[in-house]
């Protein structure tokens, strides 16, 4: 009991409130509090990929673009550069060249890799040190010579950059610069400053000129993503010396950038920090913003310099309970909403609205919803026998006639509601909303599954699946030959027994059609080599785009990207000439009216071929508490922590409020205990006075 | 008693040969290099030649168990299965898929992990004992029948239980402690309390009852009687007498999962954001990373193989009757 109330007073001492997780220190701090789940694998620019490492690296690497914060659809604008550049067609359109001027006078955050020193640690000193910013730290302007030294890194051999297969198909001598690395390569440090690169000159010393085979418009997006960031060959020599990787000290976990964060503590187990770069150039909250932006007071803080937050604290959080009541504690600034806890936070009305729930609006907090740059579908193998589509004449028509059948009866809509609680559109093609060639309305819908019925479209009937199944020779479900029943098989991943909920709807949709549904579950990795090796018949799968231009979701299609053929991204192995022939036209236009005709027709001939049953795409909710201002979803950039704004005074008031430590039911559990104990004591000395029973 | 112990350790070296063969059978059994490769490159955009680049840096790109193309003894030593396990017996585990050294986790991690454990096994000690001594002492009345129910309605229910309902009641409806997370020195406290008594109330049903079977097993032998018929309290023949006694199974048992204390508590930890090697472990298995799992199941072999050393010996300090040969 003593100890309990040595326990209590000292949880009295930690303030007003007993459950901050956060040290004392930071209170009325100007700090963002966020959360990660998974441990970041890479921070390296030249092989982070996720949105999850996205988080943190974009905060710290600027590659020479960025994506406008607030306007849609996105639009790219400078952010080392002085100008979003424009492509140059030489030699008759042989090559494209790219000249990319960066601003002068950027310099880097403080590191300790420029400092000339720090090059040459003894083991010891390396042993000793508990993060390499203990060391003196030093800092010094970019320059050209920086992004060419990167773009240089996608080539290294020990390092295994993910778009290096794609880049070396475009930048000029990309490939055979790999080769000659590969040669030279031995455990220490590459200066690649040694190795130039034919396609990447420098210019001068802050522009640099980058040479591509043929034409890539899509390339301007790349230099917006971290794979273009510059990296200082300094920072890769100090971390390549001896004794720093068995201390975790490496480029891949210590990002070194000229963008408004730098990344102070590492601890992937538990929490990373993010610290105002005291030597960050500068940049200013847009002044523009799309349609709404201003009601929404997103322009509230137009011009003002940013970053608004000091430092950021991710902690980890590995499991939801704790991490959702820890938002509803006021102890994070923003959640996203997983199913679990959906109908606690929000609210949908009839008419599909979604708002946040009474408990939710008590605590002023908001929700924001954007429809991802992403779709969900279940695919057709195109080499399957049955629903594939590698056959000519009246079979193929079959097969596509199935399909179609299969598509009206698999109820997207449902599947948002029940699956997603209404968060998502069913997708009309491949493309997603918000991206160049996408139609809304009637032109947009999918006449082969849809029809438009006065302000929106309507799922065509069962009776039309069952009047296409009974074309394509499957009457009533059965073979009309054979009159054997028609069995397929979808192939997925299973996450546990609550998929199971999932598996029965779906073989409820094919059962409309009289059709058998077997699902074959298996793990991911299992389930990756069967759509290598083109052995699967029906399966679910998803993309995210990397940038917001139709070529990144129409080349999902693409006949000579077949996933069991060449490994490519077309998982489905759909081929059809006329597309593939239009996409290669369209790949390299700049949006145009000619472009969204090309555009169309693909969606055209897709939606007729039907390879994929158009699936979802999902729609992200998040909340944020109501002292966090500026928060606008951004599904092609991660780079967004810069422009939050907090009102601590408000967070720490609403903080105390809401966690008061409830102290009377601790006092009743020990009344209650000392009371059950009245009659064990009694007991007790009843015993011990009793005098000895006579034996028998 | 050092020939014993020379002897032990010398048939610890098949063991974790064994178990490391196993570990590596079972894990290859679900995973290959390829899917590793893939797991640790990402879902977009890898090439088959990224795969194969990842697998040579890693030496992933041999034979598992045995290389046909080679001769001699490098038919056996040319593999991953070699290659991968012979280093762990100098305790030189080497680094991660993701490249972060091992050796630096374990280091970084053990004292979290410790700091969980160890109180969690004191305080549950004393409480366990406690109230089986409470039991034992009102044998056949009313009180011992209620104290088992409740013993065994305890253990009936799962330990996710004990610390989601712990989470709700302590952290969000009365606001005591934080609900997850963790922080060095002297702050720990407020973040260990909860799993600590978590961990300590989920304990009391298996161990109140076995620790009440050991009581009342002792209290049925003739020293207890000849205690009492000397005219001592009930209170006194419990505790100098049955407690000493008893003991000896108690700290046995205590003894054989002292040094696994050190492995953490993987459910624990995860819920309770706590950044031990329990944590580190799950985390392995999920990311598929074989030099963590593989790291992590031999140290914890041979914590267990040192548990149980341990457990012969002491049986040698708490009962004279014992001679180790």
């Amino acid at each position: 009991m003593r100890i309990f109330l040595i326990f209590l007073l000292f949880l009295s001492g930690c303030g007003e409130v007993w459950n901050d997780p956060y040290p004392a220190a930071e209170r009325g701090k100007n700090i963002l509090y966020s959360s990660f789940a998974e441990r970041p694998k890479h921070l390296d620019p030249v092989q982070s990929y996720t949105e999850d490492e996205a988080r943190f690296t974009q905060q710290v690497y600027e590659p020479p673009l960025q994506y406008h914060y607030l306007k849609r659809p996105y639009e790219l604008i400078p952010l080392t550069a002085t100008e979003v550049p424009m492509p140059r067609l030489i030699e008759g359109g042989k090559f494209t060249v790219y000249e990319i001027r960066i601003r002068p006078g950027i310099r880097y955050q403080p590191h300790p890799g420029f400092v000339a020193a720090n090059h040459e640690l003894s083991g010891s000193r390396i042993g000793k040190l508990g993060s390499p910013y203990e060391l003196p730290l030093g800092t010094r302007e970019l320059t050209a010579d920086d992004y060419i030294y990167q773009i240089k890194r996608l080539a290294h051999p020990r390092l295994h950059s993910p778009i290096f297969g794609l880049m070396a198909e475009y930048i000029v001598g990309m490939g055979q610069y790999a080769e000659r690395l590969k040669k030279l390569s031995s455990s220490g440090w590459l200066d690649l400053r040694q190795h130039p690169l034919k396609g990447v000159e420098r210019v001068d010393s802050h522009t640099f000129r980058v040479t591509l085979n043929g034409s890539y418009p899509q390339f301007v997006y790349w230099l917006a993503m971290p794979f273009f960031a510059p990296v200082p060959w300094e920072a890769e020599k100090f971390f390549e010396q001896p004794g720093m990787a068995e201390k975790n000290f490496t480029l891949d976990w210590w990002p070194v950038g000229t963008g408004p964060y730098m990344l102070t503590e590492n601890n992937p187990n538990a929490r990373m920090v993010l610290e105002r770069n005291p030597n960050f150039h500068g940049e200013t909250y847009p002044s523009e913003g799309e349609r709404g932006d201003a009601e929404a007071g997103l322009l509230a803080d137009a011009g003002q310099p940013i970053p608004f937050v000091d430092r950021v604290v991710f902690s980890r959080e590995k499991e939801m309970i704790p991490y959702w009541n820890k938002f509803l504690q006021g102890y994070y600034d923003i959640s996203a909403i997983s199913s679990d806890v959906f109908d606690q936070a929000v609210r949908v009305s009839l008419e599909g609205d979604s708002t946040v729930s009474a408990e939710m609006e008590e605590k002023g907090i908001r929700l924001t919803t954007s429809v991802a740059t992403s779709t969900g579908y279940v695919a057709f193998n195109w080499d399957d026998p049955v629903v594939g589509g590698q056959k000519s004449g009246e079979p193929a028509e079959r097969a596509r006639k199935l399909r179609h059948a299969i598509s009206i009866a698999f109820d997207v809509e449902e599947q948002i509601s029940i699956f997603a609680n209404g968060r998502g559109i069913a997708a009309q093609g491949p493309i997603a909303p918000g991206i160049f060639g996408y139609r809304e309305g009637r032109e947009g819908i999918n006449p082969h599954v849809y029809d438009w019925t006065g302000d929106k479209p309507r799922r065509k009937s069962i009776e039309v699946a069952r009047k296409l199944l009974a074309e394509a020779g499957y009457p009533g479900g059965r073979d009309a030959k054979s009159g054997q029943p028609l069995v397929l098989y979808l192939d997925t991943v299973a996450r546990g027994p609550g998929d199971k909920s999932a598996f029965d709807w779906y073989r409820r949709q094919f059962e409309k059609l009289d059709l058998q549904l077997e699902i074959r579950t298996t793990d991911w990795n299992r389930f990756q080599e069967k759509i290598r090796k083109g052995t699967t018949q029906i399966f679910r799968l998803g993309w995210n785009a990397d940038y917001p231009d139709p070529e990144n979701f129409l080349f999902l299609l693409h006949g000579p990207q077949s996933r069991a053929r060449s490994q490519g991204e077309n998982a489905a192995n759909y081929v059809n000439a006329e597309y593939d022939a239009l996409f290669e036209k369209m790949k390299n236009m700049a949006n145009s009216p000619e472009r969204q005709r090309i555009i169309e027709r693909m969606v055209e001939i897709a939606r007729r071929d039907a390879p994929w049953v158009w699936g979802t795409h999902p729609k992200d909710y998040s909340l944020r508490h109501v002292w966090l201002a500026n928060d606008k979803p951004n599904n092609m950039a991660r780079n967004g922590i810069k422009y939050l704004k907090l009102d601590v005074e408000k967070r720490a008031a609403l903080r105390r409020e809401w966690n008061r430590p409830v102290l009377w039911p601790v006092g009743l559990i020990v009344l209650v205990l000392a009371l059950s104990a009245i009659p064990a004591v009694v007991s007790y000395r009843r015993r011990e006075r009793m005098a000895a029973r006579p034996a028998g | 008693m050092l020939a014993y112990i020379v002897r032990r350790v010398l048939y610890a070296i098949p063991i974790l040969i064994g178990v490391n063969l196993i570990t590596f059978l079972l894990f290859f059994v679900v995973n290959t290099p390829d899917d590793m490769a893939r797991m640790q490159l990402g879902a977009k955009r890898i090439t088959p030649d990224a795969i194969e680049k990842w697998k040579a840096e890693r030496g992933y790109d041999k034979p598992l168990l045995y290389n046909s193309r080679k001769s001699g003894v490098q038919k056996l030593t040319e593999t991953i299965f070699y290659e991968k396990s012979v280093r762990l017996f100098a305790f030189d585990f080497g680094a991660a898929e993701d490249k972060r050294d091992i050796a630096h986790e374990i280091r970084m991690r053990w004292a979290p992990s410790l700091a969980l454990a160890i109180p969690m096994l004191i305080v549950g000690l004393a409480v366990n004992i406690s109230f089986a001594m409470f039991m034992a002492f009102f044998r056949a009345t009313y009180l011992d029948f209620w104290g088992v129910v409740v013993c065994v309605a305890m253990m009936s229910i799962s330990t996710l239980f004990y610390i989601i309902g712990g989470q709700y009641v302590a952290s969000k409806l009365w606001h005591l402690v934080p609900i997850s997370g963790y922080a060095g020195g002297l702050d720990a406290a407020k973040f260990l309390v909860l799993p600590v008594l978590i961990g300590v109330v989920g304990g009391i049903g298996s161990g109140g009852r076995w620790y009440r079977t050991l009581f009342l097993e002792e209290m049925g032998k003739d020293y207890v009687r000849t205690a009492r018929a000397k005219g001592l309290a009930e209170s006194a023949v419990l505790f100098r007498h049955v407690l000493k006694n008893a003991m000896i199974p108690i700290l046995t048992g205590v003894v054989v999962v002292i040094p696994l204390l050190f492995m953490g508590s993987l459910l624990t930890e995860s819920f309770f954001g706590i950044p031990g090697l329990g944590s580190y472990t799950i985390d392995a298995i999920q990311a598929q990373d074989f030099a963590v799992v593989r790291s992590m199941v031999f140290i914890g072999s041979v914590l267990y193989i040192l548990g149980l050393l341990l457990t012969d010996l002491s049986y040698t300090l708490v009962d004279p009757r014992i001679r180790l040969e």
